[in-house]
């Protein structure tokens, strides 16, 4: 009897290595180091995020029911996690429908060829942009680039990153490590025929960009975009934005073409009285964005009578495998979580070598590109660029569980290391804790920090891995006597027994009262 | 009440003080204070760095400890000590324990508390008889606001210590930085958080920068210590045990 072999099933892939930006080239802490030595960055970024901070709590704290709108947030998310293949297809079909055309793209690569072929087909040699994060994270504009294509970011924060030839630090606020000075030198150097004498102040320098761009808008004839959400039950895409170049994008030209993660799906169109809630409120701190672009398919003698969606995978499906990890996909690119996280506004969103920085691109571009995939992994120092303070969790509006997933991560980073020395000093410390008895000496030997103290008993250098902590920080001499040996001591036991009859005596004292 | 008190592997070999007057002021309360002697550490600094099967004893240890029904609650002066309990014991039980040690977990983790909310919640006690002259200000740890939601509760504490000058601390509910293992491996941007923090304990002019884990604090007056700013740090239940007969002597902060 022959029998047939059918296969463990394979863990789905991770964005292929050496593709997109989803890696950085160095790990966190060495390129925090010198973003960190950037007085003007740390200006910019602290300015930035305490102004939205403040903005979000406003008119979060509003609502009444902002607590119950996220548990709706974060139900429907998991909902739609849970039955995403059927939910996918039913979004092509939709959209099908409509007259649009549906493409499956399984990573950057795949989704980069396919964009660049559709452009082709029209025989346009330049696209106007919608600010996406989808498009970021595959390096669809170096891809372009590099087939002669150009692209023109159209949302201004975008651009300015674009002209520089720099990398967004934001999800939302691309531009965030930028101020306006350095912003008028970058137009003054990058935008053709502007104004020499263009000053710095923000009205000048946003009507420098508009001329540039109104001119982009009116002349081409592709635009590529993301999407914010795309319904299942019709077929709609949507991109919610604040300038209005979206919707330039999204009705001038004669071809459209979405790339859309795969996670970004959502199952009813009432889905979005709650999403169009929770989103503004949490990312820009507004009540309502401006600007609220819906579309289904082709509208015959309306707006762009081609249209393609792009369904990216990217590591998706990799991340939905991971019982825990999969959470991380309810995102919705709010930044909430970068705007509160103290990590964040210290070191800036380079430091994480993502398009997602922050807390959340600290879950997510792990699961996406994997942490393994080279010796040294950059992205597996992510997990642990974290206080775990807490701040990002009580930020989502979906609720995402950020420090408990990055707790995870770093276990699946320990488990995945093989022996390491830290391996081997966890083991050990925790072979020490598991018994009081040598738990007991070895607070004994502890005592013998008090020889490397100073004599104000403070000990003030120690030797790596430590010496980042003492460089900034003294600490103190272990005490001559442990809690434990001063209660089972004479002194210990007079001074529980003196407290004891305190109370004894309070008591006598009120009962006579 | 019987408390098991839990010193804390940091409190019992670098903090004793804010131990010794945990179990003080516990025992001035009219309870009966144990101290299980197996006890040694919950394991908090291996989950939070990533190791999750090292410290399984140490799980199963804490839970053998106080699991004891003679033992009504298990009190420790440190928030992340007791959010180490309540929300990950169970995760380590779960993934690496067996069905006895899930249940041992379940049993003590209903009855664990940090010092503050013990004394609001448990004893319904506010005004603890403390007497404390001094200018204090208050910095709530990440765990003990975010994970165990203590909220106001230590606040409500100091403002009924007799003579305290309790100062608010501007952007209080920020991270210290120290984040365990983290002040290790991204000691940089741990010491960018730990500037900010201390420049607003600065504005306060404050003697006593205060909070309930001794972790926080060895972070923040280590960064004060070396700046030599002249506010010093004392744990929350050093300041509830000074009483107006033994007042709690300030030694000389480093100028």
């Amino acid at each position: 009897m022959s029998s047939t072999f059918l296969g463990m099933p394979a863990t789905p892939p991770r964005s292929p290595y050496g593709t997109g930006n989803l890696r950085g080239d160095r790990k966190f802490p060495a390129a925090a180091h010198d973003d960190l030595g950037n007085e003007q960055l740390r200006r910019n970024l602290g300015k930035a995020t305490h102004t939205i901070r403040a903005k979000r709590l406003h008119v979060t704290g509003e609502l009444p029911d902002w607590e119950e709108l996220r548990d709706a947030g974060s139900a429907i998310k998991t909902d739609t996690m849970n039955r995403l293949p059927e939910l996918l297809e039913e979004l092509e079909r939709k959209v099908t429908e409509r007259g649009g055309t549906v493409h499956w793209a399984r990573d950057g690569g795949e989704a980069n060829e396919i964009v660049a072929r559709l452009i082709k087909e029209t025989g346009s040699k330049e696209v106007i942009k919608v600010k996406s994060m989808a498009t970021q994270e595959i390096g669809l504009n170096e891809h372009l680039e590099s087939i002669g294509i150009t692209p023109y970011e159209t949302d201004l924060a975008e651009l300015i990153v674009q002209l520089a030839h720099d990398k967004p630090s934001h999800i939302l606020v691309p531009a965030i490590h930028r101020n306006r000075d350095e912003i008028r030198e970058i137009f003054l150097k990058e935008i053709p025929g502007v104004d020499p004498s263009l000053d710095n102040v923000p009205a000048h320098l946003a009507a420098a960009a508009r001329a540039y761009l109104r001119e982009k808008f009116m002349t081409t004839k592709v635009a590529v975009s993301g999407a914010n959400f795309g319904i299942a039950e019709t077929g709609t895409l949507s991109v919610v934005e604040s300038e209005g170049n979206g919707r330039m994008c999204l009705t001038l030209p004669d071809t459209l073409i979405t790339v859309m993660g795969i996670e970004k799906v959502l199952p009813r169109y009432q889905d979005l009285e709650v999403f169009l809630q929770l989103l503004p409120r949490s990312s820009t701190g507004e009540r309502m964005n401006p600007y609220t672009s819906m579309w289904t398919g082709v509208t015959p003698g309306d707006g762009p009578q081609t249209f393609h969606l792009v369904l990216l995978d990217n590591g998706r499906t990799a991340a939905l495998a991971d019982r825990i990890g999969r959470e991380a996909l309810n995102c919705i690119r709010c930044s909430a979580c970068l705007n509160v996280c103290p990590v964040y506004e210290r070191a800036g969103g380079h430091a994480y070598g993502s398009t997602y920085p922050g807390p959340i691109g600290a879950v997510l571009t792990p699961q996406l590109a994997g942490m393994h995939a080279a010796k040294d992994d950059p992205n597996s120092s992510l997990p642990f660029a974290s206080s775990l303070c807490g701040a990002c969790f009580d930020a989502c509006p979906v609720k995402i569980d950020i420090p408990s997933l990055l707790v995870e991560l770093r276990h699946q980073h320990t488990e995945q290391s093989g022996t390491t020395a830290e391996k081997l000093a966890m083991k050990a410390a925790a072979g020490v804790m598991k018994s009081p008895k040598l738990f007991t000496a070895a607070q004994k030997a502890s005592g013998l920090g008090r020889v490397i103290a100073g004599r104000d008993g403070k000990i003030s250098r120690l030797p790596p891995p430590f010496n980042g902590w003492s460089d900034s920080r003294d600490t103190p001499a272990p005490p001559k006597e442990t809690f434990r040996s001063w209660l089972a001591s004479a002194e210990g036991a007079a001074t529980m027994r003196a407290a004891a009859d305190d109370y004894a005596q309070n008591r006598q004292q009120e009962e006579e009262k | 009440m019987r408390i098991g008190l839990f010193a804390t592997c940091l409190g019992d070999t670098l903090f004793p003080e804010a131990v010794k007057s945990t179990a003080v002021l516990l025992a001035r309360l009219g309870h009966d204070v144990v101290f299980p002697p197996g006890q040694t550490c919950c394991g908090q600094m291996h989950v939070n760095t990533g190791y999750q099967r090292e410290p399984v004893p140490l799980v199963r240890n804490f839970a053998e400890q106080f699991g004891d029904a003679s033992i009504d609650a298990v009190v420790m002066p440190s928030g992340s000590c007791a959010g180490s309990v309540r929300h990950q014991h169970e995760i380590i039980a779960e993934r690496y324990g067996d069905a006895a040690l899930r249940s041992g977990v379940a049993t003590v983790k209903a009855k664990t508390y940090e010092l503050s909310e013990f004394l609001v919640d448990v004893l319904d006690a506010t005004d603890v008889g403390a007497y404390f002259p001094h200018r204090v200000t208050y910095h709530p740890t990440c765990h003990s606001l975010r994970m165990l939601r203590v909220g106001e509760k230590p606040l409500r504490l100091l403002r009924a210590v007799d003579s305290i000058d309790l100062v608010e601390l501007p952007e209080a509910d920020a991270c210290c930085g120290f984040g365990g293992t983290f002040a290790v491996k991204n000691a940089d941007t741990s010491t960018a958080m730990l500037q900010d923090k201390m420049r607003n304990v600065a504005t306060t002019g404050a003697a006593v920068c205060t909070a309930g884990d001794s972790s926080c604090l060895m972070h923040i007056g280590g960064g004060l210590s070396r700046i030599k700013s002249g506010t010093r740090t004392l744990h929350l239940a050093q300041i509830l045990s000074s009483t107006r007969t033994a007042p709690h002597v300030l030694t000389e902060a480093a100028r």
